[in-house]
Parts: structure tokens; C-alpha cells; sequence
């Protein structure tokens, strides 16, 4: 259950936003959540629901984009999405690849309130 | 100087860099909707423990020592291994213990003569980069080729958090089975080298290590894979070679890199 703990840095991260543009409350937190972060984006949906209770997240929508395992081959330039968890070229079998996405934990988007 | 813990690093490289723009943050005003206001951002979620984490590499590298965070399900073996490593090699290691509760792990560790320091996470799952920091400096570091750092036992959790160490070491035991390779893909994903622990069981569990091997492969192409007993003592001394090989590797980088400063 580190979701807990990622969560609670990612409110810490919102509230400091949020008071860095003296917005009064925060409408909605946009995250990129890749799908071998090793994280389990239900539970970060619950951790979020629990915490936001305290703060200037009360009443924020979290918006969650799932990232696949996305892999740009330095081989033969192909960009791909593999259909299982293998970090290997689909198009020609290289392992000789640059991960672009699917194990990043990223805050997007913020939307602030203001009076 | 480091303003949270006092604790004072050779150079002058230590300036908390990384790698988020703050400077890039997009405030966007939405027109239907004057009161409301779009922030992009792109912010790591783990920044802060990224870097505390980095802050503890940049300890360890000043005080010349090597650090690896030992991860697996709890009982795989990390602590044995630890107890009987000192048989295999001549280099100096310290121990930052991480379990929920007891000191039993740094306890059996004393009792072999090794410098440990238990951490006791009460209820958290993994330990983050703070943690390690406020047990790194209770170590004597000046003295130690290699700190390791054995995590909470936990196939899932650790994997997320980077504690500033340089290498990740995952132990999988034969009673545990090969599949726990594909059943938790992103701690295999993390792993710089993979020891198979326990393989004097091996002739009793159904337990292919060539099956293993390949599983950890598609997760990570350069990863390196070791059958390894404790009552072995060859599997241990390759397992002493690995780290010795490691260790002079991560001297020659810090060498050239005070050449070229």
C-alpha cells in the first residue's frame, strides 16, 4: 500500500502549487500514472479520496491517465506498444531499447480556483 | 552543506539538482470559466524523495562507499546472505536494516561482527530516501567499501522508491517459484542483478532456474542472474566476485571523475 505514500506527496506537491499561485482551492489534479510504475491506480483513487479530505484538495476531481509500456527501438527505429510485459523490439526482436513511457508517476495538469 | 541533516559533502557539486521545471510551469486561463485556471506542469510525483535520494548517492560517493538496495519477498534469504558474505570477501560493508518491527535482522548481524542499523518502519511498506538518510549517518561510512541497504520485505512497494543507492539487487528463493518473476514485473524490471536464492533446494521444488533466468531477461536485457546457496560455497564466492567487480567499476568512475574536476 505505497499508493498511500505516493499520494501524499502528490497532495503535498498540489497544495505547494497551489500557494505558490495563491489559488484559494483546487478543482482538479491531472496525473500520468505509467502501467509498470508499479503502482495500482485504484488504490491511488481511494488514497486520493481520503486525503484530499484535509486539505485545498477538498472536492478535486483526479483525472488519471494510464500510460502504456511504450518502447522506441535504437535498432531499427520502430516505436512500439507491446502487447505483454517485455522489454524487447515486436518489430525485430532487439533488446536494444529506450523505454518513453509506461513507468513514469507524473502530476499534469492542476486546475486552481481563485476568488 | 546539507541544510536538513548538517552533514557536509566534499565539493561543490551538491545542488540538489533535477530534473523538473519549475521554470516551465504553464498557468492557462480558461475563458469560459474566468475564476478557474489551468496549471501545467509535469512534475515527478516522488520529486522530493528523488532528491533526498540523489543527496544520499552524492554521501555515499563522498565518503567513497558504494551503496545497494537489496529487495525480495520477506524471508528470500537477504539477511543470510548478508551474514555470510563476510566469509567470501575482504571488503568492508555496513548494513541500514529495514523491516516493520524487531531489530532481530541488524541484531543477527552484530552478532557476526558487521556494522548494521536497524530502521523499524512501523507500518510503512518500503523504506523511502529519508529514511536511509537518517540511518546512513549513524554508519561509519569512512571505513566501509560497500553500504547496503536491505528493504523491507516486499516484492511491490520498494520498486517505486529509488533510497540513493547505486545498484538494485533482487533475491528470489526457490521455495517462493519462478512465476514470482512475471507476477511482479516491476521490481525484476529494477533489478541490476538477480541472485536465486536457497538452490541447495532445488532437487525437492519444481523450480527451473533456466525459466527464471529467461523471465528476468524480457524484464531487463542487462540484468545478471545467479543461482546462489549459502551452503554452496563456489555460488558465494561468484556472488563475492559480483560485487568486487561492481566495486571497482563505481572507483574507477569516482577517479575519473575527480581527474577531470
Amino acid at each position: 500500500m505505497h499508493e498511500f505514500s505516493i499520494v501524499s506527496a502528490l497532495i503535498n506537491q498540489c497544495e505547494e502549487l497551489a500557494a505558490q499561485h495563491q489559488a484559494k482551492g483546487i478543482a482538479r489534479v491531472a496525473v500520468k500514472i505509467g502501467a509498470l510504475s508499479g503502482v495500482e491506480p485504484q488504490l491511488v483513487k481511494t488514497a486520493f479520496d481520503t486525503f484530499r479530505e484535509d486539505g485545498i484538495c477538498r472536492g478535486a476531481e483526479l483525472e488519471m491517465e494510464i500510460a502504456p509500456l511504450t518502447l522506441d527501438c535504437q535498432a531499427c527505429g520502430a516505436h512500439s506498444v507491446p502487447d505483454e510485459i517485455a522489454y524487447l523490439c515486436p518489430a525485430c526482436q532487439s533488446r536494444d531499447i529506450k523505454v518513453s513511457g509506461g513507468e513514469e508517476m507524473l502530476l499534469m495538469q492542476l486546475e486552481l480556483i481563485f476568488d | 552543506m546539507c541544510k536538513d541533516c548538517g552533514c557536509s559533502l566534499a565539493g561543490e557539486g551538491h545542488s540538489h539538482h533535477h530534473a523538473h521545471d519549475h521554470g516551465h510551469d504553464q498557468l492557462m486561463t480558461n475563458p469560459q470559466l474566468n475564476d478557474k485556471k489551468t496549471l501545467s506542469v509535469i512534475h515527478k510525483i516522488l520529486d522530493k524523495n528523488d532528491i533526498e535520494a540523489a543527496h544520499n548517492r552524492e554521501h555515499f560517493e563522498a565518503h567513497g562507499v558504494m551503496a545497494f538496495n537489496l529487495m525480495s519477498s520477506p524471508g528470500s534469504g537477504k539477511t543470510t546472505l548478508l551474514e555470510h558474505l563476510a566469509e567470501y570477501t575482504s571488503k568492508q560493508y555496513c548494513v541500514i536494516e529495514g523491516d516493520l518491527e524487531t531489530s532481530r535482522d541488524a541484531d543477527r548481524l552484530k552478532a557476526k561482527g558487521i556494522s548494521a542499523i536497524q530502521i523499524q518502519t512501523g507500518s510503512a511498506c518500503h523504506l523511502d530516501a529519508f529514511m536511509v538518510h537518517g540511518a546512513l549517518h549513524q554508519q561509519p561510512l569512512d571505513t566501509m567499501d560497500i553500504c547496503f541497504v536491505e528493504n523491507v520485505g516486499n516484492l511491490v512497494c520498494p520498486a517505486s522508491y529509488d533510497v540513493g543507492t547505486h545498484k538494485n539487487v533482487v533475491l528470489v528463493s526457490v521455495p517462493e517459484g519462478e512465476d514470482k518473476i512475471e507476477k511482479y514485473p516491476v521490481m525484476f524490471r529494477k533489478a541490476d542483478v538477480v541472485f536465486i536464492t536457497k538452490c541447495d533446494l532445488l532437487p525437492y521444488f519444481d523450480f527451473n532456474p533456466d525459466v527464471a533466468k529467461a523471465a528476468v531477461l524480457k524484464l531487463n536485457p542487462n540484468a545478471q542472474v545467479f543461482n546462489v546457496s549459502v551452503k554452496d560455497a563456489d555460488s558465494m564466492k561468484a556472488v563475492a566476485d559480483w560485487f568486487e567487480t561492481e566495486l571497482a567499476g563505481f572507483a574507477n568512475t569516482a577517479s575519473n571523475t575527480e581527474e577531470s574536476a
